[in-house]
């Protein structure tokens, strides 16, 4: 079932070679609404309610070195194969592109469906490497200016980090002789723990440099924007729609679990780094002028709103076990990991289409600059209605899909570190300023004479658009449906923290 | 069992924002579509706010509710709901009401405007936040209404967009009152962690009842302190009112609309609505949270008044006097007259929507021009708009027995005179009630008496669309005087959840005259130092304000709203400018200088290896086979060929092993 | 006078220098061969006397040492002749201070 998923972008990419050049991204996007097609199938055998991994295939694979081909779902990896699935086609949707060009995205897209299924540390890393390539050929043979620079810092940064990750791995694995992730887990939660003594740190620091590269968290972020800036559109909107949800996706079920005691003790620093994440990253993107730039330092300061959860579940969970408000400190965590889960999702949605949008008008003006516009208003109104909506989702307005997930994250890490959360909700204001500010000089004021020959939205981008917005409307009114996916796996997961 | 209209209660809200959707998808060309359709919305709402008023006059203190989950996270749901109560149904019918009047009035005053429909869509949307806040039985979902508020004001000052100075404005306001709704949110999430609830009323388990309550604790002055920032915020108290004038960017209806029934309405409300959690451990009416709203209120009041008095933008007169009125809301409200401040917020809803709509006819009628130095006469020329205007303006300073706005400011001076913490906020607002008298005094001598000056000659009457709901307001202002009678004061106790008594002593009584003297003070103080405005000749402009020849200095510090937007320019805005800036450059020269000074490491790394292999490693390879050659052809220089030297060689070769065996044996 | 080791020896090394100084001084190619046979002669004289004055043994070994060392010899001197022969065909010359196409 997950491995067809996983093989049929690959099929797309062989199948892009066997068909004319000219069809390249109909090719892909046939190949694209099959593989939404099979996940929405995963979605319908999904059982919600149960709490162990579902729709498991188990094959040897290399013994010798304890490496298993093993998939299977659970709620948070259904919902994170259901936003690649949306997002892939939305990026297709959203450049033109040839044939190599969506022949990398749809291996990247496997990659990605891997990444999110495997559950032995093995196959994952492996996924996890091999959708790190398709992205740095795509921004180094198809991105924009300073390509060449920012394809190789991102995929050195990463890189290294991942072999970081790697080395920690590999001394669990010496030490615990397993690379299977459930059972990683019980180690970890029997006893004395994974590991004891300068070990666990190590392999603790290797993973977490790993995983805070590719997040990134402050102060690892600085390969982001480059990287996004330089990469095209379509490629920018699948690094910060899905790309960057691995590394949170790698924190949830690896860091997190794994290492309960170690995170205790510098769980402080590790908030405050999630709270910098927070606010210099919304500081940052005042300061920008291009609007990629801008959409791509808000990207660091959503993600960071899902690290301040994340970390304040374990921080509950180091001074939870022994409070006396145990049921509260319960919800605390369900509330901060639905929050973080509804985080992802939503910002997937809405940072893409944000990039979207910067497309559109990177396409018809030939800059992005945030001073390349003025009075889009009068010349363009559904397209500065539209993106405003994105904008206003971004910035968390209720009502709209951002709001929910921040919400939840507040309420549970107020509860933990209220000081640290007060400092945060700093975030939320810059984010605002940082959109009225675009929105102000783009939209408003009298029409830029550049502007004057800008067309409006054209059929087949409303066609993209309106779902799009639709979504998040639904899920800002009535998230019932989302959270109906994961809270079994909440519900588990907290179970596993606490 | 509910009434059918509890539980349909959400409708009100429901269908002006179907309405506003429904015209969004319109072009256009379908203006007169478009306002039907907002209108019939609005009179749906209306229709329905007096069958929701009805059954909270069966019993006092009536309330009603009904709650739903919106979403469950791990085990636990979030649940909103509405809730009916004497405070929402009098809300609601203001709300409608007013804005009813104002789509109305909307029809006539943007009738020229190429965005007609989208004008009112977003009045629509706007309205339908509001009613949205009113009816929350949950602080989320009042945030969520809340947010929507502020979305809908930031839509609706920047409306014409093409203004540069629409959009700044429009930006300040939603930035601004971001700024409270921070606080706000905050409170919330601390009032979740406190009382693991939102919602307000839940059959005993809600927060603002007893066992939440308890739970909270001593963190409920932080909380409500929090809350307080968000109604700061909206409602335009010092120091974020700055964004209120500015507002005044907006098509004039919007101004109304902000200013009387909906945006700065929700900071008064929100903090009558959870005032359970401001006087939780009320000692003598006295908490620490309360004490602040009360002084706030107070700074706000007198700052606002003394502000409007040097004006000269008709709309931003009346801007400051709602900033003004707020304050004078939430002193009320902070010494605990509670129903008095909420009265003063619905009287204040229709006189100063009535004054608004006035302006604006006022502001149509003389072409667009809005400064009262280049108005007069208007008396003559626009008739009905002056008689409306004028009963506006007296319901605004407070003269009594006709008009609301006396009753419900008696009421306030009542209630402060009776705070035990100070009695300072008594007079002061006793200053700001004189002064609002002047100033609006100020007003009516520039804009309607004496003789017309430049901006007013061709000045016309307005069309019937805006000149009837200006009626229609100005009988509900005296309307409502006849109501709010105190010998009667059913309002007053039907917000307190009692029965009214009638009581015709308490008409009489010594507040009365007070309030009385106060206003004739005001407006005595007004016609003395403007007497001579009324009394200028035509074509004269008036050159400088009485109060500016007398005090030149003090007229120019008030005239530039105390140099405040200038200091948080100065200050704030300049600081987190500096530190967006301050983070750009870290991120640029400290952040990605660390990577790449350990890139440059591995480069060093790398010059270094690179070095050695050239330096030593291919070096020493190239010296050996250098010297191997030079070996060679030493070695080849003995192959003579000669075979006789081999045999000579090998000879020696022999000799030397037997002496070395022979030295060795 | 009994024919003792030591004799023998003396003869023997007398005999190998003679042989070594013909190899080494003459010029023609011949002679440097018959040089060298009259070291292997000495060899081989050496051969018979170490196994004639040696401890008693049965085994004729010393001689049969000498007769394949003759025999060896023999051949030794039919390809050296040979040899000579050709590389004379070849340079007209025998003279081996002339043949020096092995120089390195």
């Amino acid at each position: 079932m997950i491995t067809v998923l996983i093989l049929i972008p690959l099929i797309g990419a062989i199948a892009l070679f066997v068909g004319r050049p000219a069809n390249a991204r109909t090719i892909a996007l046939t190949f694209n609404a099959l593989a939404a097609f099979y996940a929405l199938m995963l979605w319908q055998k999904f059982d919600v309610d149960l709490a162990a991994l579902q729709l498991v295939e188990r094959h040897v694979w290399i013994p010798s070195i304890g490496a298993e081909y093993l998939v299977g779902i659970d709620g948070l990896s259904l919902l994170l194969v259901l936003l690649t699935s949306l997002i892939f086609p939305f990026a297709f949707l959203a450049q033109k592109m040839d044939r190599g060009f969506s022949a990398l995205m749809l291996v990247m897209q496997s990659a990605l469906y891997g990444t999110f299924t495997a559950q032995n540390f093995i196959l994952w890393f492996l996924f996890y490497e091999m959708s790190l390539v398709p992205a740095f050929l795509l921004i180094k043979i198809w991105g924009g200016e300073n390509r060449d620079r920012a394809a190789t810092k991102f995929f050195l940064y990463t890189f290294l980090g991942s072999v970081a990750m790697l080395l920690g791995f590999l001394g669990i694995y010496f030490a615990r002789g397993t690379f299977d992730f459930a059972q990683l887990v019980d180690l970890a939660k029997s006893g004395n723990g994974l590991l004891s003594g300068k070990i666990a740190w190590f392999a603790f620091a290797g993973i977490f440099l790993g995983l805070a590269v590719k997040v990134p968290l402050f102060p690892f972020h600085t390969w982001l924007p480059d990287a996004y800036e330089a990469a095209p559109i379509g490629v920018s909107m699948v690094l910060t729609g899905v790309l960057s949800k691995m590394g949170v996706y790698g924190f949830i079920r690896l860091l997190l679990p794994l290492f309960p005691n170690e995170i205790k003790i510098v769980g402080p620093w590790l908030l405050g780094l999630a709270v910098c994440s927070i606010v210099f990253a919304s500081l940052a993107a005042w300061a920008q002028t291009d609007l990629k730039r801008m959409v791509a330092y808000l990207s660091i300061n959503h993600l960071g709103y899902c690290m301040l959860g994340l970390f304040a579940i374990s921080a509950r969970a180091a001074s939870g076990a022994t409070a006396p408000e145990s049921t509260s400190s319960l919800i605390d965590m369900h509330a901060a990991l639905s929050g973080v889960f509804m985080q992802i999702f939503n910002h997937g949605i809405t940072a893409a289409a944000l990039f979207y949008y910067v497309g559109l008008l990177e396409q018809r003006r030939g800059l992005r600059g945030i001073d390349d516009f003025g009075g889009l208003m009068q010349r363009t109104p559904l397209l500065c209605g539209w993106m405003s909506v994105a904008m206003f989702s971004s910035l968390g307005l209720p009502g709209l899909n951002g709001f929910i997930g921040e919400f939840l994250i507040f309420k549970s890490s107020f509860a933990v570190a209220a000081s640290f959360t007060a400092v945060a909700v700093l975030g939320l204001l810059f984010t605002a300023i940082v959109f009225l500010r675009a929105m102000q000089s783009l939209f408003s004021g009298p029409l830029a004479q550049s502007c004057n020959a800008l067309v409006d939205l054209t059929r087949s981008e409303k066609f993209v658009v309106v779902p799009v917005t639709l979504l998040m409307f639904a899920i800002g009114l009535a998230p019932q449906f989302l959270f109906h996916i994961f809270n079994t796996t909440v519900i588990t997961m907290a179970g596993l923290f606490s | 069992m509910n009434p059918w209209i509890v539980t349909n209660l959400w409708l009100i809200p429901a269908i002006p924002l179907a309405a506003s959707l429904s015209i969004l998808s319109f072009n256009n060309a379908r203006r007169k579509t478009a306002a039907a359709i907002a209108i019939v919305g609005q009179i749906v709402a209306l229709t329905m706010s007096i069958l929701a008023f009805l059954p909270t006059l069966s019993a006092p203190g009536f309330r009603a509710g009904h709650n739903f989950i919106w979403f469950t996270f791990g085990e636990q749901a979030l649940r909103l709901g509405w809730v009916l109560d004497p405070l929402t149904a009098a809300m609601l019918l203001m709300i409608t009401f007013v804005s009813l009047c104002i789509f109305v009035f909307s029809i006539g005053y943007m009738a020229a405007d190429k965005n007609f429909t989208r004008f009112f869509a977003y009045l629509s949307f706007f309205s339908a936040a509001m009613l949205g806040v009113v009816i929350a039985n949950s602080l989320l979902l009042l945030f969520v209404c809340w947010e929507l508020v502020g979305l809908a004001s930031y839509l609706l000052i920047g409306f014409w967009i093409h203004k540069p100075s629409a959009a700044a404005a429009a930006k300040k306001a939603f930035i601004t009152t971001r700024i409270g709704d921070l606080g706000f949110f905050l409170g919330l999430v601390w009032l979740y962690h406190g009382s693991g609830t939102l919602l307000f009323y839940d059959g005993g388990r809600g927060c603002l009842e007893n066992a939440a309550l308890l739970a909270l604790g001593g963190s409920a002055t932080s909380i409500a302190l929090l809350i307080f920032c968000g109604a700061v915020g909206k409602s335009g108290q010092f120091p974020l009112h700055v964004w209120l004038p500015d507002a005044m960017e907006g098509p004039t209806p919007v101004s109304a609309l902000i200013h009387a029934a909906t945006m700065v309405a929700a900071g008064v409300f929100l903090v009558a609505r959870v005032y359970p959690i401001f006087s939780l451990g009320a000692i003598n009416d006295v908490t620490p949270s309360l004490t602040v709203v009360v002084w706030i209120g107070v700074v706000t009041g007198l700052m606002a008044a003394l502000i409007a008095a040097t004006q000269s933008d008709i709309k931003r007169i009346l801007a400051y006097s709602t900033v003004s009125q707020l304050g004078l809301m939430m002193v009320s409200l902070g010494v605990g007259g509670v129903a008095a401040g909420i009265m003063h917020l619905l009287a204040h809803g229709f006189f100063k929507a009535l004054l608004f709509l006035g302006s604006g006819s006022v502001i149509h009628g003389c072409h667009d021009e809005q400064d009262i130095r280049k108005m007069g006469g208007l008396r003559r020329l626009m008739p009905v708009t002056f008689i409306t205007y004028a009963i506006g303006m007296m319901a605004l300073s407070g003269v009594p027995l006709f008009f609301c706005g006396a009753w419900t400011k008696e009421e306030i001076l009542h209630a402060t005179s009776h705070w035990p913490k100070s009695q300072a906020p008594h007079y002061l607002i006793m200053l700001g009630v004189v002064l609002t008298a002047a100033y609006m005094t100020r007003q009516m001598i520039y804009v309607f008496f004496g003789n017309p000056r430049a901006a007013s000659e061709h000045a016309h009457e307005s069309p019937p669309v805006m000149t009837r709901p200006l009626v229609a307001l100005g009988f509900c202002t005296i309307f409502l005087g006849v109501v709010l009678t105190p010998a009667w004061p059913w309002l007053h106790d039907y917000l307190n959840g009692e029965t009214a008594r009638f009581d015709l002593t308490r008409l009489i009584q010594p507040m009365l005259f007070v309030s009385l003297a106060l206003v004739i003070a005001g407006i005595g103080l007004g016609v003395l130092m403007y007497r001579r405005v009324a009394l200028q000749d035509r074509h004269r402009n008036v050159e400088l304000d009485p109060l500016e020849s007398a005090q030149p200095f003090l007229f120019r510090f008030l005239e530039n709203k105390m140099w405040l937007d200038e200091l948080y320019e100065e200050s704030f805005i300049l600081w987190s400018r500096t530190a967006a800036r301050l983070s750009d450059w870290m991120d640029h020269y400290v952040w990605d200088g660390l990577v790449r000074g350990f890139g440059s490491l591995g480069q060093l790394f790398g010059i270094f290896t690179k070095g050695v292999d050239e330096r030593a490693i291919n070096a020493g390879v190239d010296e050996s086979v250098g010297g191997a050659r030079g070996l060679g052809r030493l070695m080849s220089a003995a192959h003579s060929g000669q075979i006789q030297t081999y045999l000579g060689a090998v000879a020696i070769g022999m000799v030397a092993l037997l002496i070395l065996y022979a030295w060795l044996a | 006078m009994t024919p003792t080791l030591q004799l023998f020896l003396i003869a023997s090394a007398a005999l190998f220098c003679i042989g070594l100084l013909a190899a080494l001084s003459r010029r023609h190619a011949i002679f440097i061969l018959i040089g060298i046979e009259i070291m292997l002669t000495a060899a081989n004289l050496n051969f018979v006397a170490f196994w004639r004055f040696g401890p008693p043994t049965q085994q004729p070994t010393g001689v049969m040492v000498a007769i394949f060392a003759i025999a060896i010899a023999a051949a030794e001197a039919a390809v050296g002749l040979s040899l000579i022969i050709a590389v004379y065909r070849h340079y007209r010359t025998t003279n081996v201070d002339e043949l020096d196409q092995l120089k390195g």
